[in-house]
């Protein structure tokens, strides 16, 4: 029968190579994998693209990733925050390029990319620095921007329970960016905290079919690693 | 113009609070609300059980509660502030691409947010200052500029030194076009048509149309009886 559980993160992060592109779920700190993020973070892989909503907050997950030095590119939609200070610093000190996206134009450009569209006209962001020298169309009196799709090698995304062919539930507002991440990524990796047998999730209620999920890391409530 | 002032009832401007208080009357019954980070966030105090609003937080949910406090924290949830809120019945979880779908796509009835600037013609600054050093972030705002049946500005008329907010022109980088239907501010309250101008709907505190235009340099029409 198919399991796509793996036994530790590190293993199911071993193949994360320098230069890759990866997406990284949560919005704040609600749905981000943190565990995932430092198993990067011991990874060691460089010049890493992260795309997330945020820059990291504090001192924990994506904060982290980005003091470590391995992010060259982070492509978000609200870097700025009362406590982005490791990303500020590293912004300031032009050791990180940042791409603003406006969040629903990121998260679509995510759904693009995870459902085979090449492109799309949005109505966000027209007239604005954001989309400057992007192609633009009138269509029935509205202007829209071209937007393009984000592909990336890996996602890495935090659900709530998982089964074993991975099917996926998320938890209220942290399923934020889960659901189209998983979509997008030539590979996505889940943490989870509840892995259930097969059968035991409803399958009217899944919210991530199997289908888009390569692999599962199942951590101990309240564990770290 | 002092004349003028005196012939006014005597009144106080608005404060905060009852800026916030004025546009929560406003609001529809049953109407799909999103209040943005900041000010906006105050008008659900005012919000009465009899109005029926449903609050969406573009983070991914649909009836949003209060915010939440001592044991109801949950960090799973939480609005896009980040700050930890509750969920009331008939709430609703949604991925961030469904989330700015149904802001994109019309599907919300009004949008609260605050601005540095919005023209006579409803174009909207609110998310960044110009300022050259600062770190460009816009999370859901040129989404919600541009994807609400209607959006309600709430400001200060001036700038701390005395400018008006209102303007012929935007001096401040564009968070979206011909987007902003009414602007609440301590003194006055402002319709806004781009086919007809602003209109002067309301006044506060000593605040006359005559006053009001003399501040703006708008040539605003009044609409007070």
């Amino acid at each position: 029968m198919i399991s796509k559980i793996h036994d530790s993160i590190d293993e199911a992060l071993s193949d994360i190579p320098d230069g890759a592109t990866v997406m990284i779920g949560g919005f704040g700190q609600a749905g981000q994998p943190i565990e995932l993020i430092d198993g990067l973070i011991r990874c060691g892989a460089t010049d890493l693209t992260i795309v997330n909503n945020n820059a990291g907050n504090g001192e924990v997950g994506l904060a982290l990733l980005i003091k470590s030095g391995f992010v060259s590119k982070i492509i978000c939609s609200f870097p700025r925050q009362a406590d982005s200070h490791i990303f500020d610093e590293r912004y300031r000190a032009g050791k990180i390029e940042l791409e603003v996206v406006p969040q629903g134009n990121l998260a679509e450009r995510i759904r693009a990319a995870g459902a085979g569209i090449g492109g799309f006209f949005s109505p966000t962001g027209y007239g604005t620095l954001l989309t400057e020298g992007k192609e633009t169309r009138t269509i029935d009196g509205r202007n829209y921007v071209l937007e393009s799709p984000i592909h990336t090698d890996f996602s890495l995304i935090k659900a709530y329970k998982a089964d074993p062919m991975g099917n996926l539930v998320y938890r209220k507002t942290a399923r934020n960016f889960g659901p189209i991440m998983a979509t997008a990524a030539k590979t996505t990796i889940v943490q989870v905290t509840n892995v259930v047998e097969l059968g035991q999730l409803d399958p009217e209620n899944i919210v991530t079919p199997g289908i888009y999920v390569d692999r599962i890391v199942q951590l101990a409530q309240g564990a770290s690693i | 113009m002092n004349a003028q002032a005196q012939a006014q009832p005597v009144s106080q401007p608005l404060t905060r609070d009852e800026m916030a208080q004025r546009v929560a009357a406003d609001i529809p019954h049953g109407a799909y609300v999103n209040l943005g980070i900041g000010i906006p966030t105050s008008v659900s105090n005012y919000l009465t059980p009899e109005q029926d609003v449903i609050l969406h937080t573009e983070n991914g949910m649909l009836g949003m509660g209060p915010e939440a406090h001592g044991d109801e924290i949950d960090p799973d949830l939480i609005n896009a502030g980040k700050i930890p809120v509750t969920e009331l019945l008939g709430a609703s979880y949604f991925h961030h691409a469904d989330s700015f779908a149904m802001m994109r796509g019309g599907h919300l009835d009004i949008a609260v947010l605050g601005a540095f600037q919005v023209s006579a013609g409803g174009d909207l600054a609110n998310w960044h200052t110009g300022a050259p050093d600062a770190i460009p972030a816009v999370g859901g705002a040129m989404d919600l500029a541009v994807g609400a049946k209607k959006v309600f500005v709430m400001m200060e008329l001036t700038t701390k030194k005395g400018q008006s907010k209102l303007v012929d022109h935007l001096t401040y980088p564009v968070t979206g076009l011909t987007c902003v239907t009414r602007v609440y501010t301590e003194v006055a309250i402002f319709d806004i048509n781009p086919a007809t101008g602003i209109t002067v709907t309301e006044t506060f505190g000593d605040a006359t149309v005559d006053s009001l235009r003399e501040l703006t340099g708008l040539p605003l029409l009044d609409g007070t009886n």
